[in-house]
């Protein structure tokens, strides 16, 4: 293994507590401690920590940010009120996406406002040379990558509002789903948020590095007798495989636009430009895109990426992620298909190294939190 | 059967050797090592008795909730057995590698094929450097 993987301040943690440690987008990462399926309902039935430390933070300030925000992302930043939260994409000229991203809207101690994207970790250098090309000399803002002196834990689970609420300092039960605070974390000063990629109710913390195993160790202590405990890569990408949540690389690349991808509600065209309007306008009045959808099969065998969907003898799409369903006990996929092929209930087939295994069109997301 | 008296594959199959009707018969599961890389094991192929199987090709393959791996024969010779109840049961499977685990039945075909096999210390010495 290449010695020059970044670790997250949580690494000695996760190899001294049996983490598997594989190579996630040039980090270190935990991908199980032991059974995936356990840390799966583990989080889905109390709550699971999740060191996502990898994931790139950047921070925008000056009095431009909002603006220059407004330029790149496919929704509009301006009237996002402090403290919310949006999903947004950063799209190319041509529609195709470059990221999907978070962007928080915070205020300081000392009242001034700045905004956080919150990227993933295989996009990080892109985003931050993207948006350094783009930035103008009259922008009036700066970016600023603070991913490695920051740690970023998400705490996810029925159970997660309850274990916190002691921990932290702002009220997380008046703290909206999508919205987020900056505040004191087990003593330690970071941003709390209502957020996460599980499908469960849950906040995602980001605390200096240097307090990470302090929170960590502490947010785990306390949630002990609560069925707390750590979560790796692997059921990270079961949990939001079932609750529908795209991930980049899979169902989400720079050949597909936010429209394919089924994320019109992060298209605001109204108004305003943005990098890719054009282009996104000409592909939404184009019949016959490709749909995301979600397939179940009738037998156990996992359908992975890339592997053809099959009608009539003709392959019709392509598998993004597939898994077996810890909550649901059954095998399941995100897919594109052609149009006519979208329906629920349409039955497909997954050729699954050569053996075609029936399936059918489900509605997304394939698993619902009660809570939120 | 003890895990000490078995012969091993580089690939993490185990190989128990007896003789059945005077005739060398191989049983072939996966190692305790092996199950416990792969976890969350949702579903298996087994092949049918008369299939023959070539040392080192592959018989059958496991799926686990992260992975698809392929099962190896060690040896060459046909089928004999299969063991037909391990795919309904394999959530038991690492409980119980080395026995009630077993996949299938091998008639060799050439004895030969043993000789390339580890035994335990030097399959240990694998897994520790894995």
């Amino acid at each position: 293994m290449s010695g020059a993987l970044n670790q997250t301040p949580l690494h000695a943690w996760h190899a001294a507590h049996g983490g598997r440690m594989v190579d996630f987008a040039g980090w270190s990462m935990p991908v199980q401690y032991g059974s995936i399926i356990d840390e799966h309902q583990a989080t889905r039935t109390a709550v699971g920590l999740f060191d996502v430390s990898h994931m790139g933070r950047l921070r925008i300030d000056g009095p431009g940010g909002a603006a220059l925000l407004d330029r790149l992302l496919t929704r509009k930043v301006t009237g996002l009120g402090p403290g919310k939260i949006r999903y947004s994409l950063v799209c190319k000229e041509d529609g195709g996406i470059l990221d999907d991203v978070l962007v928080y809207h915070l205020r300081q101690p000392q009242d001034a406002l700045y905004h956080q994207l919150v990227v993933n970790a295989s996009n990080r250098e892109k985003i931050v040379n993207w948006f350094r090309s783009q930035m103008r000399a009259d922008d009036e803002a700066t970016l600023t990558d603070q991913t490695v002196e920051t740690a970023m834990i998400a705490v996810q689970g029925p159970s997660a509002l309850r274990l916190l609420e002691p921990l932290v300092g702002a009220d997380l039960g008046g703290l909206a789903y999508y919205s987020g605070a900056e505040t004191s974390i087990c003593g330690h000063r970071g941003i709390v948020s209502r957020t996460g990629y599980t499908g469960e109710d849950g906040c995602e913390l980001i605390v200096p590095a240097a307090a990470a195993v302090d929170v960590w160790t502490r947010v785990l202590e306390t949630g002990k007798d609560q069925g707390a405990r750590a979560v790796g890569l692997a059921a990270r990408d079961t949990l939001r495989l079932e609750a529908a949540m795209p991930l980049y690389g899979h169902e989400l690349n720079e050949c597909i636009d936010p429209l394919t991808a089924d994320l019109a509600c992060a298209v605001n065209f109204s108004g305003r430009d943005f990098v890719g309007r054009e282009a996104l306008l000409v592909i939404q009045a184009k019949p016959g895109r490709p749909r995301r959808v979600g397939l179940e099969l009738v037998g156990r065998r996992i359908p992975r990426e890339h592997y053809p969907i099959v009608v009539g003898g003709e392959k019709i799409g392509e598998v993004t992620s597939g898994t077996f369903s810890p909550t649901l006990q059954k095998s399941i996929a995100m897919a594109y298909v052609q149009p006519q092929f979208a329906e629920v209930g349409t039955e497909v087939a997954v050729d699954i190294r050569g053996a075609m295994e029936p399936a059918h069109v489900v509605k997304l997301p394939f698993y619902h939190s009660r809570a939120k | 059967m003890k895990p000490t008296e078995l012969l091993y594959a580089e690939t993490h199959e185990w190989v128990a050797v007896s003789t059945e009707g005077g005739r060398k018969v191989g049983t072939i599961g996966i190692t305790a090592f092996a199950i416990e890389q792969l976890t969350d094991l949702v579903h298996m192929v087994l092949p049918k008795v008369g299939t023959k199987v070539g040392a080192g090709k592959e018989f059958g393959e496991v799926e686990s909730v992260k992975a698809v791996s392929s099962l190896y024969s060690p040896v060459s010779g046909e089928i004999v057995a299969v063991n037909d109840q391990l795919p309904g049961r394999l959530e038991k499977l690492g409980d119980d590698p080395y026995n009630s685990g077993w996949m299938i039945k091998v008639a060799l075909s050439d004895e030969a094929d043993l000789n390339k096999l580890m035994d335990h210390a030097a399959y240990q010495k694998q897994c520790a450097s894995e």
